[in-house]
């Protein structure tokens, strides 16, 4: 079913931005309702909507439900009017996110600048908030994403990003693990998928920690466990995803020609 | 610290809320602004963001604002590089994802010249929302367990009294002024508003000033045609002032989209000295121009054609 795209010689024909892309967007699934980030996410759920799921509504915070973004008309940012082509109905960007509240959406879909064994995310801070070496730009609609629903992220695998614990939690993950999120108040949601450019991580049920559910195509787990900041757990049936095929490569390199996001 | 609710309720019986004509030039609208002043700024990112008057308050040497946006991009790095504001309540700041994290931002918070407060997109939404409604507070059950609540001293975390669930509450925000731009609007400041509404109706609900730019101001008469596209009653609107590309180099839903060259040039000059690239810039673009119609040529014709042709283009099938 799936065209192998490595060559002859073993080198992929992909960047690890596509390949992140990709390996996202199959984790969407037809019928779903999805709270889509800018970047990343945004063109994955879009990538999925071409594919296999042709029936994913996609909700932006800017106010859009069922977006079909068009290809090489990527927006900067989730609140442009390019976001709102062919949807069905915009709302306020409160009450389309108060949707996440209500429990309307199944599955929030947001990038990460660093997350950590529990899946809390930060990208507010790196070093102490009051002191900080950088300041990031902040949750936007994260927070409420990650507080409200479940959540797929999708990032870089870097050591720096994968951190034992992050310096600020930005937007909540499973907290400390354990029953902490749900101590917390937050009764629904919390870490799904965790994507990268890699793996494909979920976290265990009981210590709500990191674990590896499958490795992408040529990576090994020491690979995974190199760039990864704490102790991974595996999972006893641990796969191996299906390379990108042609087809998928070429759907995404027509969304963004440009390169705007998976440079 | 929110004002009382009386206090709210005087401010809003003193306001003329009778059906007149408030028709003014960018610089009487200035005027209205005291520095100090807490304002609200309509649209997100880089939509509907009421550019023209964010210039006229910069031109005009406001100093002190304390700014409150659902999301924050170049707008907030003038407002801080300026001086016109020290403080702006926001979900998220930089310019836009495709050109990074904001230099001015980082400059500014890091050395503490001027404090970005951090509050989740919804927990501004529902601040501006209780501010419309005239109650103290709403409830919402994000931001709990993370850091953002925890740095946030004005929320409070209850045990709900009919569930048990535990709660925030944020308090109601009413800015002392609201600046929100419209595609059109009457003399009387009717305004109908075309796309994403963002936070704008709450907002003008919610302050005790609105200033409103738009695009073009039509008759009550064809206001009145559309009722159900007024999302902002003449009432609540204390100016109007109708500035064509008032949201250039950023976006007017349907009008036009952003100016891409210009931003990435701004950008670029930003990345090679922040401070240096952005001060040149307020005095190329804010303070060297002698009107709007002289900033928009120096814009250029040429990029303000492709940003039409790209915004009308939301229309087309």
């Amino acid at each position: 079913m799936t065209t192998e795209t490595t060559t002859k010689t073993g080198v992929r024909n992909y960047t690890a931005s596509e390949l992140l892309a990709v390996m996202a967007s199959r984790l969407l699934e037809d019928g779903q309702v999805v709270f889509a980030g800018v970047g990343i996410p945004l063109l994955a759920a879009t990538l999925a909507q071409r594919l296999h799921a042709p029936g994913l509504t996609i909700l932006f915070e800017g106010g859009t439900i069922g977006a079909f973004v068009e290809p090489g008309q990527l927006p900067p940012s989730t609140n442009e009017q390019r976001c709102t082509r062919r949807a069905n109905m915009v709302l306020s960007s409160t009450d389309v996110l108060l949707l996440l509240q209500r429990g309307y959406v199944d599955i929030g879909f947001m990038g990460g600048a660093q997350i950590d064994r529990h899946g809390n995310l930060n990208s507010s801070f790196i070093g102490h908030p009051d002191n900080p070496t950088t300041r990031l730009p902040g949750t936007g609609g994260g927070n409420d994403i990650a507080s409200l629903t479940q959540m797929i992220v999708a990032m870089k695998h870097e050591k720096r990003r994968f951190v034992e614990k992050v310096d600020f939690i930005t937007s909540p993950g499973f907290i400390r693990g354990g029953a902490s999120r749900r101590e917390s108040g937050l009764l629904a949601g919390g870490m799904y998928r965790v994507v990268t450019d890699l793996a494909v991580m979920g976290f265990d049920e009981e210590t709500r920690s990191m674990e590896v559910l499958a490795l992408h195509p040529g990576v090994g787990l020491g690979d995974v466990q190199d760039n990864t900041g704490f102790e991974l757990l595996v999972a006893r049936d641990l796969g191996t995803t299906e390379p990108p095929s042609e087809r998928e490569l070429a759907a995404l390199r027509h969304l963004d020609p440009d390169k705007l996001y998976i440079a | 610290m929110s004002e009382s609710y009386l206090e709210l309720r005087r401010k809003t019986g003193e306001r003329d809320r009778s059906l007149r004509e408030k028709v003014m030039s960018l610089e009487e609208a200035a005027q209205l602004v005291k520095d100090g002043s807490s304002v609200g700024i309509g649209g997100s990112t880089l939509s509907r963001t009421p550019m023209a008057m964010v210039w006229a308050l910069i031109r005009a040497g406001r100093k002190g604002l304390s700014c409150a946006r659902s999301i924050t991009s170049s707008e907030g790095e003038l407002l801080f590089a300026s001086g016109a504001s020290n403080h702006i309540l926001t979900s998220w700041f930089s310019q836009g994802i495709v050109w990074g994290v904001s230099r001015i931002m980082r400059l500014y918070t890091e050395e503490k010249r001027a404090r970005f407060e951090e509050w989740s997109h919804m927990a501004v939404g529902m601040r501006f929302r209780a501010g419309a409604m005239g109650v103290p507070f709403l409830p919402m059950r994000s931001m709990m367990g993370s850091d953002v609540l925890a740095r946030l001293p004005e929320v409070r975390q209850i045990d709900c009294p009919f569930t048990g669930d535990k709660l925030v509450l944020v308090p109601a925000l009413n800015p002392d002024v609201a600046l929100i731009h419209v595609q059109r609007c009457d003399a009387y400041g009717n305004a109908q508003m075309d796309g994403l509404q963002f936070m704008d109706i709450d907002l003008a609900m919610a302050a005790n000033r609105v200033i409103l730019t738009t695009e073009r101001i039509v008759s009550n008469d064809q206001i009145r045609r559309a009722p159900d596209h007024t999302k902002i009653p003449f009432f609540t609107v204390d100016a109007v002032v109708e500035v064509p590309f008032g949201c250039a180099p950023h976006e007017c839903y349907g009008v036009y989209e952003p100016f891409f060259k210009h931003l990435d040039m701004y950008a670029g000059l930003l990345r090679k000295d922040a401070e240096r690239g952005i001060a040149g810039y307020l005095e190329r673009y804010f303070y060297g121009p002698k009107d709007w119609a002289e900033y928009l040529t120096l814009l250029g014709l040429e990029e303000m054609l492709d940003a039409s042709r790209r915004g009308r283009r939301i229309y087309d099938d």
